[in-house]
């Protein structure tokens, strides 16, 4: 298979399309955690009751889909393989950890994959959809929809004053979980974020890595999402969540322009010097490639360098991880051979586009 | 904030432990609080859920540690009648066995949501559209009480007889709802 048809294979399509503000917002994920009356909940339930709740939802969904939200394909867990199932949590499709001891379960997908649903993860059904930049009214709207939709053929466990009731009491009442990517490198190099940050976590908001909870950013990628689901409405949820993210965009411009300003040829040397490790690189870990990967999209949107796609870090950040690694070498990697892999994926990516200098944003 | 271990990433977690009427206030990055992660109650690796059993396992009412008085052992044999779980189980996973141990475990689960959730313990976003009918027309009925009672205090009771006829709609509607 050719580097190309890997990437077009690998890639979910909706990345590939552009979205708002997608200079610093890559991606909005909306998930909203459902449970169905009657069922034990998954985490405390046997093979056979959840067998029988994946047949129960299978049953009233699978036939039924198209007309409401499209064609769905189902994916039993038990029949992917470790890598298989891999890809799914790098392109955020799962949770890693319904990947390592899902029972019963399985990943429900549409055909542009913004649309997901994992059912037995730790509550019956985890709806998302994930859209390209920052499209967070949008993204709740289809999510709504669909959730419409399944609760049109199933009965919901919800309660007049906890709202949805849901395994963990942290999700209980909307269920729902709002998140922003955003790539804020002028934010992290002029040490802002950390004072900034203190003021997000105050308002009932949470700053995490890309992978979600207990992991570290990579790549200048912070997802900001809201901790509460109880007391507010999703309107509410989405207003808040939507005016913080506002405030970072603006801020990040504007620190991009002063950084421009005072300092374009360090920048435009930063740039070019991280180009010229990713396209020469013969060994890389991801944190480094992560790191310049980062540096060099900054360049991208700053008209620093030219000829490079827009979406390369989205893109990259993706391929980069140890199970597509692994497919693209159609071979299992130790870490010595992935960081090997890794820096001729990248190599072989970056020589497929045709890069000038660029003259900076004025 | 800064993480008290490394001085170096955000603090993200804030702990209050306390002992003994004792309290110790902590301030971890994810990191530093996985490392520190068997420090904290039941857990070798450290992930939210042992970290919500943590604040689970306090008694609202004396802040003290779980299993301290007789009236917390008590509490702790509360069971859901429909899975069989424990409290004392939910306490020590976070997790519910399933939809009815909400009600099982009710008379304990008001403060805990409020410390889980900001201080809220009430759902107040979207209702089931095929379940909840009757309820989406009992919350419109209760705006609509409150708006009808202004008008009354503001004395405009041209409006408020407005308010009170369409309350009076909406009864009607409730009532052939749940008679159905």
């Amino acid at each position: 298979m050719s580097l190309e048809q890997f990437i077009s294979n690998a890639i979910s399509p909706w990345m590939k399309n552009p979205g708002p503000d997608d200079d610093i917002v890559m991606s909005t994920r909306i998930r909203l955690a459902r449970n169905l009356e009657d069922f034990p909940f998954p985490s405390s339930t046997s093979q056979d009751a959840a067998r029988a709740l994946y047949k129960h939802v299978y049953e009233r969904l699978s036939q039924t889909s198209k007309e409401m939200v499209g064609k769905l394909i189902w994916l039993p867990m038990d029949g992917l393989s470790t890598i298989e199932k891999t890809v799914l949590v790098e392109k955020h499709l799962t949770s890693p950890q319904f990947a390592k001891e899902s029972k019963q379960g399985a990943v429900v997908l549409n055909n542009d994959e913004t649309i997901s649903m994992m059912v037995n993860e730790e509550d019956h059904l985890r709806i998302q959809c994930l859209s390209p930049g920052f499209q967070l009214s949008e993204g709740y709207k289809s999510a709504d929809k669909l959730d419409d939709w399944i609760e049109s053929h199933v009965t919901y466990a919800f309660d007049e004053k906890k709202g949805y009731l849901t395994s963990c009491p942290t999700n209980v009442g909307t269920g729902m979980r709002a998140s922003v990517m955003m790539h804020l490198p002028a934010l992290v190099t002029t040490q802002q974020l950390n004072r900034i940050l203190p003021a997000v976590s105050q308002l009932g908001l949470v700053v995490r890595g890309i992978y979600g909870e207990g992991s570290e950013a990579r790549g200048n990628l912070f997802q900001i999402s809201n901790q509460m689901t109880l007391g507010k409405s999703e309107e509410d949820i989405i207003e808040e969540l939507r005016g913080v993210v506002l405030q970072l965009i603006e801020r990040e411009r504007n620190t991009r322009r002063e950084l421009l300003k005072h300092n374009q040829l360090q920048l435009a040397d930063q740039v070019h010097r991280s180009y010229g490790i990713l396209a020469n690189s013969r060994i890389i870990e991801s944190k480094e490639a992560g790191n310049h990967l980062s540096t060099l999209r900054l360049g991208i949107d700053l008209d620093l360098i030219r000829g490079i796609e827009g979406n390369i870090l989205n893109e990259l950040m993706v391929l980069i991880q140890p199970a597509f690694l692994q497919q693209f070498a159609e071979q299992e990697l130790t870490a010595d051979g992935r960081d090997e892999r890794r820096a001729t994926l990248i190599r072989e990516r970056l020589k497929l586009e045709n890069i000038q200098d660029g003259g900076g944003e004025t | 904030m800064q993480c008290q271990e490394c001085n170096q990433r955000q603090a993200t977690l804030h702990f209050t432990k306390i002992v003994n009427a004792e309290k110790t206030e902590m301030h971890l990055c994810e990191v530093c609080a996985k490392e520190k992660g068997d420090e904290f109650p039941g857990s070798n690796s450290y992930s939210i859920h042992d970290l919500l059993s943590g604040l689970l396992n306090v008694d609202p009412s004396t802040g003290s540690g779980a299993g301290y008085s007789q009236k917390v052992q008590n509490e702790y044999a509360l069971q859901c009648p429909k899975c069989r779980m424990h409290y004392k189980d939910f306490i020590n996973n976070s997790r519910f066995g399933c939809s009815y141990c909400y009600q099982a475990f009710s008379a304990k689960l008001d403060p805990i949501l409020k410390r889980v959730h900001g201080g809220n313990h009430t759902h107040t976003g979207k209702i089931p559209k095929r379940q909840g009918g009757r309820l989406k027309l009992q919350r419109e009925i209760s705006s609509l009480k409150t708006k009808m009672q202004e008008h009354i205090d503001r004395e405009e009771f041209e409006y408020a007889a407005e308010v009170r006829d369409k309350i009076r709609e909406l009864q009607e509607a409730k009532e052939k709802e749940e008679g159905q």
